[in-house]
């Protein structure tokens, strides 16, 4: 064992990021194109470009402030309510630019879906939770179109048997993995295309964890799945394409296979066999 | 020795946390003590009042009007006139004051004018409530010829609350978490929706504490409404909002400036139906809030 292997690499070490030959061809659902984010005058991501593959689950990985999370919320535009902060460069999905003038966010955040790293049930019954969604985007016409597009969604997120009696308690009631899955069947309702998971497991025991990664395993023949995870057998479970961040760029981008067992970048291989981060 | 030893500390550390448990305990007497001058203070300070004022109390006292006798002298022109400029203010503050913060907090950002307008607002809360009355003087009763008018006196009051309606709240606001938001818009929601059926639920109860606390000051304020000339005798009680008027505190003033004591008790239980008001008052806003509370988590 020698000391020098376990040293962080320098940023000299990171030559031109590497992307698969394999990503550029076939369908991309999500692209992002040179894309700069600041905080302020912090720059939060460098020049990240990715073509995000429709109908199957990527995940982003890397260490604590890597710009993960950041990118993440690009992707439907969470960050803008964040005051201070700008983006530059593209980011488009389906081939439009959602950064250009003249898009309507709230059409955009319906389309892209987003689970968060600590459950934000509202503090309603379970039943309301589900049918905001569908009730301000004007989505079900009548009550029992509502009730049955919000027993649809509880399925879709494998929660219908265990809050079909209690659909008008109080979701803060239910359980903290209940509460994600709530989060995830409220982010279904509105029949989103893309759904961002942003660490939805990092606060849950195994057993629910592995809930939701059954879910997720689930949900991608319909939703593209973006998800942010800090645990990298959780990636390699439930991901097939991974891209590795750090500190703000992205490093690496391959099949998830490949970028656990031969990456190319010696900085991804030293963050996935845990030699840092 | 095996087992589990006990933990104890010895030298200079057991006598440091010694002196530290001492110090919790003096501090907890002394926090005691303190409350209780503020107790004994406000016992009895209700006690002389009760013991002053509960024999003039009765039906005849609430209901009846001014007179030059003592005895005969009632406040029901005041205590309707109270509760109609109460009302009143309430009307005029709360939705404005409610609809500024909501805009400074939630749209408002961190302008340059959202700034300077915040300024102002904290400056203006601290500002003498006799110079409201001079403003509502000028303002309400000259300028704009509302005349010496419950309407007159209540947007004078609705102007002295409005700051502190305002700042309470931004701050009830400000405590909604921004998961919430955050949650919201991300399933499309626009801000107004994300406003109207997230961010106002959960904050109504700090709005309505912020509420209370802004109507009770103005029920209780004398100085600027003798400013804008409240009448201070009355044998009618006002039938709207442009009738003269007089209040509770104003009525109370004169009658402890009369020589005759006879007068002093009638101060004395005109106080106590201030206070009666003002608990009710109150009890019916911790009521609506509590409901809105178990509501919202239902």
């Amino acid at each position: 064992m020698s000391a020098t292997t376990r040293s962080i690499p320098s940023l000299g070490d990171l030559t031109a990021s590497r992307q698969a030959s394999v990503e550029t061809d076939g369908p991309c659902k999500i692209e992002a194109d040179r894309l700069n984010f600041f905080y302020g005058e912090t720059r939060a991501l460098q020049d990240i470009s990715i073509k995000i593959k429709p109908h199957l689950v990527t995940a982003f990985i890397g260490p604590s402030g890597c710009g993960k999370s950041t990118f993440l919320r690009t992707l439907n535009r969470m960050n803008d309510i964040i005051p201070g902060t700008r983006a530059e460069g593209k980011v488009l999905i389906d081939g439009s630019d959602i950064y250009s003038s003249g898009v309507d966010v709230v059409q955009l955040r319906r389309r892209v879906g987003m689970v968060f790293q600590k459950s934000n049930p509202f503090p309603k019954s379970v039943f309301e939770n589900i049918a905001y969604g569908l009730r301000i985007n004007g989505m079900a016409g009548s009550k029992s179109e509502l009730a049955a597009r919000v027993e649809e969604s509880l399925k879709q997120a494998a929660l219908w048997d265990e809050v079909k009696d209690r659909l008008h308690d109080s979701a803060l009631a239910t359980s903290g993995g209940q509460q994600q899955r709530l989060c995830i069947a409220r982010a279904l309702a509105v029949r989103p295309d893309i759904l961002l998971m942003d660490e939805p497991a990092s606060a849950l025991d195994p057993i629910a964890t592995q809930r939701i990664e059954e879910l997720v395993y689930d949900l991608k023949k319909k939703y593209t799945i973006v998800i942010v995870t800090h645990n990298m057998q959780q990636a390699a479970r439930v991901s097939d394409y991974t891209a590795f961040f750090w500190l703000g760029r992205l490093v690496e981008y391959d099949r998830t296979d490949r970028i656990f067992t031969a990456p190319t970048q010696k900085l991804t291989e030293d963050y996935v066999t845990g030699r840092f981060g | 020795m095996s087992g589990a030893a006990p933990l104890t500390f010895e030298g200079e550390g057991a006598s440091r946390i010694a002196w530290r448990r001492r110090f919790d305990v003096l501090f907890q007497v002394v926090a005691l003590l303190v409350m209780v001058v503020a107790l004994i203070c406000l016992g009895t300070l209700l006690w002389d009042v009760i013991s002053d004022g509960s024999g003039r109390l009765s039906w005849q006292f609430i209901t009846g009007f001014s007179s030059r006798r003592a005895s005969q002298a009632g406040i029901w022109h005041a205590l309707t006139g109270s509760l109609f400029v109460i009302i009143v203010t309430a009307v005029l503050a709360v939705p404005v004051g409610v609809a500024a913060a909501i805009y400074l907090e939630e749209y408002g950002g961190r302008s340059v004018v959202a700034r300077i307008i915040e300024l102002n607002i904290t400056n203006l809360a601290a500002v003498p409530s006799i110079i409201y009355g001079l403003l509502g003087l000028g303002l309400f009763v000259r300028m704009m010829g509302m005349g010496r008018s419950v309407l007159a006196g209540a947007a004078t009051l609705a102007l002295l609350v409005l700051p502190v309606v305002i700042l309470s709240t931004r701050e009830a606001l400000r405590a909604v978490p921004r998961s919430l938001r955050e949650g919201s818009y991300a399933l499309g929601a626009t801000q107004w929706q994300t406003i109207w059926h997230q961010v106002l639920p959960v904050a109504a109860p700090g709005i309505m504490t912020g509420l209370i606390l802004a109507l009770s000051r103005a029920i209780g304020e004398t100085a600027p409404l003798i400013t804008i000339g409240a009448v201070t005798f009355a044998t009618f009680a006002p039938d709207s909002v442009w009738s003269p008027f007089t209040v509770l505190p104003i009525q109370i003033f004169n009658w402890v400036s009369r020589p005759q004591t006879d007068f002093h008790a009638n101060a004395a239980a005109g106080i106590l139906v201030l206070v009666a008001l003002l608990l009710s008052m109150n009890a019916a806003a911790i009521w609506l809030r509590d409901r809105y509370q178990k509501r919202g988590l239902a």
